[in-house]
Parts: C-alpha cells; structure tokens; sequence
C-alpha cells in the first residue's frame, strides 16, 4: 500500500486510490466509541424500533461519523504529514488525491443523513447533520487550529450519538440523552489532554495549539482535573435526577471515583518525559473503559431492572 | 505509460469496481429491508 498516486514521471498518470484507503479514512477505530454510546442511546431510549431500522440507524451513525473523519483529514492533511502518528494516513502518505477524500466524505454525509431520515426520522437525521457539520466546520476548521479550548467545545460533536440513537426510536430529545451528551461533553478533555500529555511533541511539530503546548504542563494536568470534576457531577446527574436506576448509580460511583483517583495522580505529578508518562497512558485507558462501562450500565438499567 | 503500469491502474480499478458492487448490492438488500420493515409498522 506504499504505491503513489502518480506512477511515473513520463506518464504523470494518477493510480487510483486503493477501497481499503477509503476505509482508513473514516478511522474505523474512532468509530468504535461513537457506535457503541449511540446504540447505548438507542437501546436505552423508551419504546420500540424495528431491528432492521435500528440496524439502519447505527449504520447511519457510523457512516456519519466515517464522512466527518474523511472531511477531517482532507482538510488536515498538511498538518498529518506533520506528525508521525498520522504521517502513514492515506492523504499524507499520498496514497489517494485530496480531491477524492473531499468527495467521499462529502457524499457519504449526504448519504448518511439521508437515509436516516428515511429509515428512522427526521429530527434523528437533523442531530446527526448538525454533528458532522460541527465536527467539520467548529471542531476542525474554527476551533482546532485556533484555540487551545479546542477540543473542549469542539468535544461536543462526539457526544451527539446517544442523542441521535434516542431520537432514532422516539422521534424526540429528552431528559436522559442530553444528561448523556453532558456526560461524554466533560469527559472528552481529560480523555483527550491525558493523550495530548504524552504525544506533546507530536502536536508542536504540527503547530496544533494542543493545551500542554500553549500552556504547559501544570496547566493541563489542572485543567485535567476540573474537568474530571464536572464530569463526575454530569455522570451522576442521571441516577440523582432518577432518570436511571441502581445500576448505573452503583457503576458511575465507582467507576468515577477510580476515574478522579487516576486523574488526581496525574495532577499531582510533574514528570515531563513521556516515555515516563506511566499515570497519564493509565488514564487515557480508563477514560475509554470508564465510557464504555458507564453506557452500558444505561443499557443495564433500561432491560434488566425494567 | 508502461504496459506495467496499466496493468497495475487495471488491477486497482477492477478491485475497486467489485467493492462497488458488493456494496450496491448490500444497499439493494437493506432497502428492501427498510421498505419491509415500513410496511410492516415498524416505526
């Protein structure tokens, strides 16, 4: 998969981009998460959905999510090529022309929000336009080369897919899916500056004003454990307001309390090295766990105890 | 261009091709299910 858009000099002949690039584009990996919290939002949500549409719109979810990656990386690709975690991308790598990747994730978000809006209906497919159009234009045109509050707003888009799940079954948003947009809202900054701690170096590189580059270090690890202070009262707002039962009280209390424990570790210290980073790689891991043991005490609650 | 190279373009386009088509006909296949499930009161 090495091979370059232009096969020789002579021929200036472009080889067509490989269909397993196109599928790198969409970061099948992120895509994982975004998948699992809007099924949570679909299965957690009141009512009945026909497993063919329900199928449909977590299809929808993911494809919306893999043509917001592709829009993503057609308009970073400068900046990609700039650090060796995404320097092997298909963009960067030039293994496809920049005006394909602009087309795919173009078509596939008129795609996805289309045919939601036909399966299911129109108010999941609306949340789900707005969340690719927030990824692309606040998060990745706005936000991210400006301010190192980036991905604190920018955040946001990734915490849509319990809502669109929701609204996918019932046709409207309530109390419990915009608890659980808050929840992943406040838990993306620890999640992301915990990572952005020891892939520092990477981000200067690129010129991305990522926080521990703008502000430092003791900065980050400060604002590491704001934010893992309000997400710890956005993740028991649910069982507090009785929007969920015992389980997910009994899960999110436990589960945030080892949340803060790492995330205080990390506030504490004052290691610089990121081979040494030990604490900081231990709370990126939780973070990701911590979602997905969260979410899924939702789905616990909805079809065990009810 | 050399006839390596064609053969090498012709392989990526014919790759390419059959993954359109294998998703052309799974689409075919899920809108028939949606279509289905919609006339059976699904949603």
């Amino acid at each position: 998969m090495a091979s370059t858009p232009i096969l020789s000099d002579a021929s200036a002949v472009a080889l067509p981009a490989h269909w397993r690039d196109f599928v790198a584009l969409t970061k099948p990996r992120v895509m994982t998460l975004v998948v699992f919290t809007g099924l949570c939002g679909l299965l957690a949500a009141p009512g009945h959905i026909h497993p063919i549409l329900a199928f449909t719109a977590i299809l929808c979810i993911a494809l919306g999510a893999g043509a917001a990656a592709s829009l993503n990386q057609w308009y970073e690709a400068d900046v990609d090529a700039k650090m060796k975690r995404t320097a092997n991308r298909p963009l960067p790598a030039g293994r496809m022309e920049r005006q394909s990747a602009l087309h795919f994730g173009v078509g596939l978000s008129f795609f996805s929000v289309l045919l939601m809006g036909v399966a299911t209906n129109w108010l999941a497919a609306a949340v789900l336009a707005v969340s690719i159009l927030f990824y692309v234009f606040v998060y990745t045109i706005w936000l991210k080369p400006r301010t190192a509050q980036n991905i604190v707003i920018g955040g946001a888009a990734g915490a849509f897919p319990p809502v669109i799940g929701w609204a996918a079954v019932t046709g409207d948003v309530t109390a419990l899916p915009v608890a659980l947009f808050m929840l992943i809202f406040f838990w993306t900054p620890p999640h992301f500056w915990s990572l952005a701690l020891f892939v520092k170096t990477d981000y200067a590189a690129a010129g991305i004003p990522m926080l521990p580059v703008v502000s430092g270090e003791v900065a980050t690890r400060r604002q590491i454990w704001f934010y893992t202070a309000i997400m710890a009262v956005a993740a028991m707002a649910p069982v507090l307001l009785r929007l969920t039962g015992l389980i997910y009280g009994i899960t999110a209390l436990l589960g945030t309390a080892l949340f803060a424990f790492f995330a205080f570790q990390v506030f504490l210290r004052r290691e610089s090295d990121a081979a040494r980073m030990a604490p900081e790689r231990r709370l990126f891991k939780y973070s990701i766990i911590y979602l997905f043991l969260l979410f899924g005490a939702v789905v616990v609650d909805r079809w065990v105890v009810a | 261009m050399t006839p390596e190279e064609r053969q090498q373009i012709r392989a990526r386009q014919k790759s390419r091709a059959l993954v359109t088509g294998l998703l052309l006909g799974a689409l075919v296949i899920l809108f028939y299910a949606i279509t289905i499930a919609k006339i059976g009161g699904g949603n």
